[in-house]
């Protein structure tokens, strides 16, 4: 396979608009900045000239923000703004693992669903619904008590929650897709099902599912500071927002910089996967011009 | 109608089946050995065996689900395993106290939510617009147990203007059942009331775009009038449908909030069940949100016929 059949199947002038939208959209671009300078953060933890996270100083418990330590310490003298950076690493890859989790196994079964039909769409349908009939946070919170607490186990949780949400729009994009004449035309030419789909199916329905996966993103993240917080996440003491949040809780009186940061990190992150996705749902809509 | 909703709820009972076996499942999964859970201190294998015994433990997977099923369709959802305390009866004292947070948070929703869709529509491309969109963007992406922390801290710890925790039922003391849920409610509302009123404004402005809206105008119709008795209550049915499918959800919401403002209710009952390891409640608990949420999507399903016309007549 060439590396043209597999990109997008939007012809490249097409693409070239799709990116100039894009371009023009400011909010989109605010959004893809917020998601860039975290991404940044997370890959760069490593080189940057902080503090180790996990370094405990007893001459430094709880000590307000001040040039020393500039988002202040925590409960036992570490360092607070070393542990954000490393825990946006840990969110970050979250987010996105437990979404790519979540594509590898929807994605493929709502192309089975959505281009066998008949038998195989009803039983893949009725155990999506009732996937979909189990709130997404509950499913994640006992799918992680299952597996045992630990960050890489959240991802695992999470992406199985999210994973119908893929099935259902996969499913429902194959169905308006293979009723078009080209793929009719493969099948008269003899290709087979595996051909079919990967070729000429798949290609189509990317993507309103790269629009889902980045709002599903900021969802994943939200899940997984929930999980963390909840101490079925991220254990001590690697740092992640979520785990942060949840010994800052007990320090709201003495020091309430413990519990801003993480917060409000999440929070920008999310907003920025967020205006991510909707700027790419509107670039990638041949309805507007 | 009663056929129509004689069909949506032979449709949804497969469905509720299918999640009968996945929660079930679920809980052989999970980790621990529940035997040990019940068992406390006691270790004497006799003991544990007898246990096991008594609860059916030793069967094939398949009775056990068959004798859970028959429990659950005659109301009996087993009993904790903690407590010994049946579950539905656990169930039914923690369920109105969600409730109750459901309620006020859809109030706080809805308060806010549909007033500012409809002036973002109204207001379409000018600043009052841009500003209701950032808040409702900061709404759907705020951690809500991170704007719960925050509240405390702000009103609890620095003012001291409401309880951090807690809860009173509003039958024994209503003004100290309504202070306690106060925070939490508006917590729980702020996301929901970003989803209404994205989904308001886009409503009205397809409605305000409309033929009849422009033949009202052009009657002389004052533009007030316009808004709330033309457009408005035309842009309500999906809204309305929208408010039914968001309580279904509340209860998942719940989870969290509760956990931070530790109020005794249905989420704070399946955390500590999952930490517990009590499959019973887990079990009961789990398969009530779905009934819950599949309630929901039926009501929301029922409005909408009910509420629009054209469907009513079709039927």
């Amino acid at each position: 396979m060439t590396a043209a059949e597999t990109s997008l199947a939007l012809p490249a002038r097409s693409q070239a608009r799709v990116w100039s939208k894009f371009r023009r959209n400011r909010s989109a671009l605010v959004g893809a900045c917020i998601v860039g300078f975290f991404g940044l953060l997370a890959l760069l933890a490593p080189l940057l000239p902080i503090a180790d996270p996990l370094a405990t100083s007893w001459s430094a418990i709880r000590k307000p923000p001040a040039p020393e330590y500039l988002m202040g310490s925590d409960e036992i003298g570490r360092d607070i703004l070393s542990r954000m950076i490393w825990g946006a690493q840990a969110s970050l890859l979250a987010g996105v693992i437990s979404v790519v989790i979540a594509m590898l196994t929807g994605v493929p079964i709502g192309l089975i669903a959505g281009y066998f039909g008949g038998w195989t769409d009803t039983v893949i349908s009725r155990f999506t619904d009732a996937l979909l009939a189990m709130p997404f946070l509950i499913m994640a919170i006992a799918l992680a008590a299952f597996l045992g607490p630990s960050l890489s186990n959240a991802m695992i949780a999470i992406g199985l929650s999210a994973m119908p949400v893929f099935i259902r729009l996969t499913r429902g994009q194959v169905l308006s897709v293979k009723t078009e004449d080209y793929v009719e035309g493969a099948r008269a030419v003899g290709l087979g099902h595996l051909d079919i789909m990967r070729r000429y199916i798949l290609p189509n329905v990317v993507p309103p599912i790269i629009v889902q996966a980045t709002l599903t993103v900021a969802t994943a993240i939200i899940a997984e500071a929930s999980l963390s917080f909840l101490g079925l996440g991220q254990q001590a003491p690697a740092p992640s927002w979520g785990s942060m949040l949840n010994v800052a809780k007990n320090f709201l009186g003495q020091a309430p910089w413990m519990a801003i940061w993480p917060g409000a990190a999440i929070f920008l992150v999310v907003i920025g996967f967020n205006l991510l996705g909707d700027g790419l749902r509107d670039a990638l809509d041949p309805r507007e011009h | 109608m009663l056929i129509h909703i004689a069909k949506r709820i032979l449709v949804a009972l497969p469905t509720l089946l299918i999640v009968s076996v996945l929660v079930f499942s679920l809980q052989k999964l999970l980790p621990g050995d529940p035997v040990l859970a019940l068992a406390g201190e006691e270790r004497d294998p006799a003991t544990l065996a007898a246990l096991r015994e008594k609860y059916h433990l030793n069967d094939p997977f398949l009775m056990q689900y068959l004798r859970w099923l028959g429990g659950v369709l005659t109301g009996d959802f087993g009993v904790s395993l903690r407590t010994g305390q049946p579950v539905l009866e656990l169930i039914g004292q923690k369920l109105p106290v969600t409730i109750q947070l459901a309620f006020m948070s859809m109030f706080f929703a809805l308060l806010i939510g549909i007033p500012t869709g409809i002036l973002a529509a109204v207001k379409k491309g000018t600043v009052l617009d841009w500003l209701a969109n950032v808040i409702a963007l900061s709404g759907l992406s705020i951690p809500n147990f991170w704007l719960g922390i925050m509240l405390i801290l702000l009103v609890s710890v620095q003012l001291g203007w409401l309880p951090a925790s807690g809860y009173e039922s509003p039958f024994v003391d209503p003004l100290r059942s309504f202070q306690t849920m106060l925070m939490p409610s508006f917590v729980l509302g702020t996301g929901l009331a970003a989803t209404l009123m994205r989904h308001t404004r886009s409503a009205m402005l397809g409605v305000l775009s409309a033929d009849y809206i422009r033949t009202a105008r052009a009657k002389g119709l004052g533009s007030r009038e316009v808004i709330m008795t033309h457009a408005f209550r035309n842009a309500l049915l999906p809204v309305i449908t929208l408010t039914a499918l968001l309580f279904g959800e509340l209860l998942a919401g719940a989870v969290l909030t509760e956990q931070i403002f530790t109020i005794p209710g249905f989420g704070k009952l399946i955390v500590d069940a999952v930490f517990n390891r009590d499959y019973a409640v887990v079990q009961g608990v789990v398969l009530c949100t779905a009934m819950g949420f599949l309630l929901m999507n039926l009501v929301a399903d029922v409005l909408y016929v009910l509420l629009n016309p054209r469907m009513r007549t079709a039927l």
